[in-house]
């Protein structure tokens, strides 16, 4: 840690350094993109993927905190702080010619607090309409809705964007852009589309069939869920992570609970542990399930949908006996689970883990082995290494480009490292790597079940917590591996019973943002293809 | 002719709630009177109407997920006659609305409505589309699709249960066995006062 401090030392000398279980380092705007290339490119340093970005209102000034990891170096992190000069026209300099996730990220916090990147090349609002008034993460947002009524008009100007450009004598000069060119034919799929997994529409430029260019609308379930977690109690925040990915329900959860134990120092019983690992794979193989069945309907084969929709069914039954619902099960709490395990439990996942290698089989017999489905998915939608770490693609899509990382793995937590269990690597890049990697990890996921199924320790299955959840002045971050990737918390207290700040990165937020760079020079047909085996939940990307 | 009551083949009437609604709409049926022929006709388009409503899935969120379910083998809403899920609004009988609605969302929404074909129905879906949900106070969700949209019925839940959107489809099957298809719905009336009663919301088409 002293030699990371020695290194950004000498690169930056107005960086301030604040220990805790991850480095933090402090800087104003004006160092800050010659110190991010440093991080990513020098030797030692090499934090070459970009975790999470959260805007900041910190009521003096506004920033960004971005949290850095280094892949190389096994799996380090940094946080960088960096705060805008101007509380009344904030601006930073971008990033996204570091880190091709920021792009997006970028767009994110412009559009919750007003903060303009300099040199970002199209600054337009992510998730709001773009005639929306004010910037609802700010502290002093005025939310009356006579400032924002239900408007049942069409956004005007849709093409219209813009850029903050530094010129050589140091002043910014806005400069009015378009998303696509005058010539080009440009056709629009969605927000409500069948095949695009939920509602988000693509506004794709093409050439005959060929598509040149995806611009990407999003916001069409942006539910606000961070400001509304600004005005709850912490237990109260909870349920909305069941919500976001509902497909990995329990890990989103887990991961919040764990946040607040980690800031409270709650010690969480073994058995809860071990609860919440099984629950947690147990959704993981429902997730998947769904993933190939709706993957293989996108691409026209019904018959693949029934079949995995069929053992799906199982797992479901499990969370409902145990969790009350099938959907939305709310089982974590802070410290613990809620309700013990029902008596069933350890009997039907024994069945489930007996049947899934036959019918596993099966699917592969009725989808994979198909030559139009191969045909369709080999060498469609390819995503290099460097760009899946540049755009931050985790999960199963990232694993399909060789990248290797599982949070699981990386930054073990439950009783993750007590179970022997193989990350799944495939290096085709491609649409058929990511979608093999998902099948095989329905085959890890039964062989953690299957080594816990029988060690569940007695015990409590939840801690002793207080009341009433207040949490220090401070900040956590802390991450898990949900189905589709890296799920991080982000919560920032300022001493009281409501989070001053709270941020979910979710991974799937990351997976749109390579979408233009998969589908470009494909025909308009492999955007299905790619988007499906991607598979994004909306709800998590839009929050 | 007097109109009689709704049988659904599945369930009895006493197992369904609200039967005072629907013996409210027989009754206002009866009043007005129907020629005999036009009713008999009423009743054999009714029950085909009834029997084959064609779904069209605003799916936003996870009460689409257990949509699907329905579509599955378990549940299987072939059974009842709602599998045809369209894709076109102008191919479906009825809206049914699973998930929040978003400003963002709201004139997208509303536009498909209007292209849906007459005679057309609205369920809202999941206690997210029938007030808001757990989103309710947020800044930039509706408390409910009835904002902008006439709805015929509301299913609770969050997500509701395979089986509750059963029990909200066969309500509205019951619904639609009482109505006036030649002759002017009476449906269209309903709307028409909907619209009186929201006139800021009514130029968008």
């Amino acid at each position: 840690m002293s030699d990371i401090k020695n290194i950004i030392g000498k690169i930056c000398p107005e960086a301030q350094f604040t220990d805790g279980d991850i480095l933090e380092v402090t800087v104003p705007d004006m160092v800050w993109h010659p110190l991010a290339e440093a991080l990513r490119n020098t030797k030692g340093l090499e934090f070459d993927l970009l975790s999470a970005v959260v805007g900041m209102d910190w009521k003096e000034n506004f920033g960004v905190v971005y949290y850095l990891t280094s892949t190389v170096r096994n799996w380090d992190m940094l946080t960088v702080k960096v705060i805008a000069a101007d509380r009344e026209d904030p601006m930073i300099h971008s990033v996204s010619d570091i880190w091709g996730v920021a792009n997006f990220q970028e767009r994110e916090v412009f559009d919750f607090f007003g903060i303009k990147f300099i040199n970002h090349p199209d600054m337009r609002r992510f998730f709001l309409r773009n005639d929306w008034v004010g910037y609802p993460l700010r502290k002093d947002y005025d939310a009356s809705p006579e400032l924002n009524p239900i408007r049942l008009d069409d956004e005007i100007n849709e093409d219209d964007t813009c850029a903050y450009i530094e010129q050589p004598d140091g002043s910014i000069v806005k400069e009015d852009r378009k998303v696509f060119g005058p010539d080009e034919y440009v056709i629009n799929v969605g927000p409500q589309h069948p095949s695009t997994h939920g509602v988000m529409r693509f506004r794709c430029a093409l050439d005959g069939e060929i598509i040149n260019k995806v611009d990407i609308v999003s916001g069409y379930i942006h539910r606000g869920i961070e400001k509304l977690c600004e005005s709850l109690g912490y237990p109260q925040t909870l349920h909305f992570t069941d919500r976001m990915d509902y497909m990995s329900a329990h890990m989103n959860r887990h991961c919040l609970c764990m946040c607040v134990e980690k800031a409270l120092g709650i010690e969480v019983p073994k058995r809860a542990q071990v609860i919440r690992t099984m629950m947690d794979e147990l959704m993981r193989i429902s997730s998947h399930l769904l993933s190939f069945g709706c993957a293989a309907m996108d691409l026209g084969a019904t018959t693949a949908f029934f079949y995995g929709f069929r053992e799906r069914e199982q797992v479901l039954d499990i969370f409902e006996k145990t969790c009350g619902a099938r959907m939305s099960m709310n089982y974590n709490v802070i410290g613990g689970v809620v309700a013990d395990l029902h008596p069933d439990f350890r009997k039907d996942v024994k069945a489930l883990i007996e049947i899934m290698p036959e019918r596993l089989k099966e699917y592969h017999k009725v989808f994979t082995g198909n030559i139009i489905a191969q045909n369709r998915m080999k060498g469609v939608g390819i995503l290099p290494k460097e760009n899946a770490i540049s755009y931050a693609i985790t999960g199963p899509s990232g694993r399909g480009s060789n990248f290797s990382c599982d949070c699981r793995k990386k930054h073990p937590y439950a009783v993750y490292d007590e179970v022997d269990f193989d990350e799944v690597l495939l290096d085709g890049c491609d649409s058929f790597s990511r979608y093999m990697v998902r099948m095989k990890e329905i085959e890890q996921s039964c062989r953690i079940l299957e080594q816990l199924v029988d060690r569940i320790p007695e015990g409590e299955i939840r801690a002793q917590v207080p009341k009433l959840i207040k949490l220090p002045v401070g900040h956590w971050y802390q991450q898990v591996e949900a189905s589709r990737g890296t799920f991080g918390v982000y919560i920032e207290s300022d001493g009281g019973k409501t989070p001053y700040r709270m941020h979910f990165q979710s991974p799937c937020f990351n997976l749109v943002g390579a979408v233009d760079q998969c589908t470009r020079g494909l025909m308009i047909a492999d955007l299905i293809t790619v988007e499906a085996i991607l598979d994004f939940v909306i709800p998590d990307i839009d929050r | 002719m007097v109109m009689k009551e709704p049988k659904i083949k599945s369930m009895s009437r006493s197992d369904f709630k609200d039967n005072e609604y629907i013996d409210q709409l027989v009754e206002e049926l009866n009043a007005t009177g129907a020629n005999v022929m036009v009713g008999m006709f009423d009743d054999l388009i009714n029950w085909g109407r009834a029997n084959s409503l064609w779904p069209f899935c605003f799916g936003t969120s996870c009460c689409a997920i257990e949509f699907m379910c329905l579509g599955a083998a378990r549940y299987d809403m072939a059974r009842f006659g709602f599998e045809v899920a369209r894709n076109s609004p102008r191919q479906a009988d009825f809206i049914m609305v699973q998930g929040t609605i978003v400003h963002r969302m709201a004139p997208v929404l509303r536009r498909l409505y209007e292209q849906l074909a007459e005679p057309k129905y609205v369920i809202a879906a999941g206690s997210c589309a029938v007030s808001g949900g757990p989103f309710k106070n947020s800044y930039c969700v509706l408390p409910g699709v009835d904002k902008i949209l006439p709805v015929d019925v509301y299913m609770p839940g969050c997500p509701p249960r395979p089986e509750a959107m059963f029990y909200g489809l066969m309500q509205l099957q019951r619904k639609i066995k009482v109505q006036k298809f030649f002759g002017g719905a009476n449906r269209k009336e309903k709307r028409e006062d909907f619209f009186r009663e929201h006139p800021e919301e009514r130029g968008l088409i």
